[in-house]
């Protein structure tokens, strides 16, 4: 009960700076288990985000491009590429499901896509889980030229958009007021949400895109990417010899996963950076303990002899230093949790806002607990020195009365 | 209960002239003697009971309270002896002001061998009229009260030994008066010997035995003696 009773009351004591020291501890240590998940999650959920795809046909250029255009619904499409490209892949045996996508308008900066009506029924995003339309709507279908749109939940949800809404979309990807096309699309369904970046789009028929008033007549047949699904995983390697080795006109992204993890491999040295600031802030917030616990050791080495003059050993007075440092460590590790889960809900809800892609907030990793633990450790180190201030305040002449 | 017997001690001055503060032949204290010991400010009466406490430790000779010699242990042991059988009362109370009343006795408990003990503390603090007081912190009390603690945090423990140095020093008449009869009275209760050192008459008066502390020290008799900071009222 002695020292917990000592601590508390120095800590109590000393109430102002163990709460700043202990928030620049929180601060440290949400930011760092904040930057390391991001870090991770981000790239898990990167990689992981395939829509339920093995590989993107597409116009010659980056296959990076191509992915971020088609998969994530990001970056500008490197070209467009035949219909004929489109059914040749499509009839290829190796090839599972081929989907046409056409991009090309956007309505108030969301990417409004043309696409055939077996994406939302024949593909599984993820495992098990198909594309489904919120009750009260349906999928576009019909006339393939039918004046009609899919919203996706994350897009429906930011602009209001609800079952028998109508829009004029507006040309490019990027939202200008001036560039408005004359079609009315109506909505006639929202999609469930998936949690992918199809959350962010708006969905229309191929020949919407294709034929919209004021693009190039003579593209009215082009396709911005394929979407493929394969029989077989070697059957990638295969394609990819016949169009980006053998061919030079298009080219074909296999794996999907893979080329996100080539984006990731190429920004490391930002992680790295990121990492480093981390382990900065947690040594600068280390040392505040120290600078904190060793300034006000002149205001406690009365307390601190008398507590020897009492018969305290001076290992338990050492003991009681460290521990406050561990203390202050322990109490900015847990509010650093309140200000990690806070930090990550704002990244992750940008991410979302700008990618479509979702990080799981409540996942759980190793920084989790070796990061607080650290924090912990890093602190007590901080306490020593004045710890060892401490084990030497000579009693005798620290009690000699001042009047 | 105690005996010194050829106690040294001396110091480095700050010109670097090492002078001898302490040296007592022979003191002694049978258990349960109340001896007032009168010595002026600075005749280093607060070192030799700082060298009983084991606070400081001697250049020579030896200390034996209650059959344990304090001057062959080393400081850790001295910590142990002197949180299990002596009680020590200060001049400026020295109690620790970010810790309430209670907390100040059970703390000086707690280093004992006998450990905290929250019933026992209360009991004492009751006895020397603060029952009241428990949650109290040290500044919200008054001088006198704070006197009471410092009394009955040495009392606690029920020592066999109280050391006393100036223990009204800080109190006008009426209640340095009444803290020294509850000091002494307080000792008596619990069987302790009692220590006092002091400067002033009125206290030493009230003493049936009384020490000049300038016949049994027979250091720093010569003029220019260097005193250390512990031993100095300034």
């Amino acid at each position: 009960m002695t020292l917990p009773l000592i601590i508390y009351r120095s800590l109590r004591q000393h109430a102002l700076s163990t709460i700043i020291t202990a928030g620049s501890i929180a601060l440290a240590c949400g930011l760092l288990m904040c930057v390391w998940m991001v870090k991770t999650q981000s790239q898990t959920a990167f990689t992981q985000t395939t829509t339920g795809f093995d590989a993107v046909l597409g116009a010659r250029g980056s296959k990076l491009q191509l992915v971020l255009n088609a998969i994530f619904h990001l970056e500008a499409s490197p070209g467009n590429l035949a219909w004929a490209d489109y059914e040749g892949i499509k009839r290829h045996p190796a090839v599972k499901t081929a989907i046409p996508i056409a991009v090309g308008d956007n309505l108030r900066g969301y990417r409004i896509v043309g696409t055939v009506p077996e994406l939302f029924e024949k593909v599984e995003y993820a495992p098990g889980k198909k594309f489904a339309v919120a009750a009260g709507g349906r999928l576009f279908g019909g006339a393939a030229d039918a004046r009609e749109a899919v919203a996706g939940a994350f897009v429906a949800r930011k602009l209001g958009l609800k079952v028998g809404d109508t829009f004029k979309p507006f040309h490019g990807l990027a939202f200008d007021e001036k560039n408005q096309h004359e079609e009315v699309f109506t909505v006639v369904g929202v999609m469930a949400a998936t949690n992918t970046p199809v959350d962010r789009v708006l969905w229309i028929p191929i020949k919407g895109v294709q034929t919209m008033s004021g693009h190039d007549a003579k593209a009215a047949t082009d396709v911005s990417a394929v979407l493929i699904q394969l029989r077989t995983a070697s059957a990638g390697f295969m394609l990819d010899m016949m169009y980006n080795k053998q061919g030079n006109r298009l080219t074909l992204a296999y794996p999907v996963g893979a080329i996100i993890a080539e984006l990731f491999g190429k920004i490391a040295w930002f992680d790295q950076v990121l990492t480093l600031v981390a382990y900065l802030v947690a040594l600068v917030a280390a040392g505040s303990v120290l600078a904190s616990i060793y300034n006000s050791m002149n205001a406690r080495r009365r307390d601190l002899a008398i507590l020897r003059a009492l018969g305290a050993r001076r290992r338990l007075i050492f003991g009681a230093v460290v521990a406050e440092a561990a203390c202050i460590g322990a109490l900015g590790a847990v509010v650093g949790f309140a200000v990690y889960l806070g930090l990550l809900a704002g990244v992750a809800e940008v991410i979302r806002a700008q990618t479509g892609v979702v990080l799981d907030v409540g996942a759980k990793h190793a920084v989790l607990w070796v990061c607080p633990l650290a924090m912990v450790g890093l602190c007590a180190l901080g306490g020593v020195i004045p710890a060892v201030k401490a084990y030497r305040t000579p009693v005798a002449e620290t009690l000699a009365p001042v009047s | 209960m105690l005996a010194v017997t050829d106690l040294t001690k001396s110091f480095v001055s700050p010109e670097g002239v090492r002078g001898e503060i302490v040296r007592v032949r022979e003191f002694a204290l049978a258990a349960g003697e109340q001896v007032a010991l009168r010595g002026e400010s600075g005749s280093g009466k607060t070192t030799f009971l700082h060298l009983i406490a084991g606070i400081l430790a001697a250049d020579g000779g030896r200390v034996t309270i209650d059959g344990a010699e304090m001057t062959a242990l080393g400081e850790a042991g001295r910590d142990q002896l002197r949180a299990g059988k002596l009680g020590y009362v200060f001049q400026t109370f020295n109690l620790l002001q970010g810790f309430t009343v209670l907390e100040n006795v059970v703390l000086g408990m707690s280093f004992g061998p006998r450990g905290a003990d929250r019933a026992q503390a209360k009991e004492v603090l009751e006895r020397v009229g603060l029952g009241h007081r428990l949650g109290h912190f040290p500044g919200q009390l008054s001088t006198g009260q704070q006197q009471r603690v410092a009394v009955a945090r040495a009392l606690a423990n029920r020592p066999k030994l109280v050391l006393a140095d100036e223990p009204t020093g800080n109190l006008d008449r009426k209640h340095g008066r009444e803290a020294l009869a509850l000091i002494r009275e307080v000792c008596r209760e619990h069987g302790a010997a009692l220590l006092l050192v002091s400067h002033d008459e009125a206290v030493l008066g009230q003493f049936e035995t009384r020490r000049d502390f300038a016949a049994i020290n027979e250091a720093g008799q010569s003029a220019g003696s260097p005193r250390p900071a512990a031993s100095v009222s300034r």
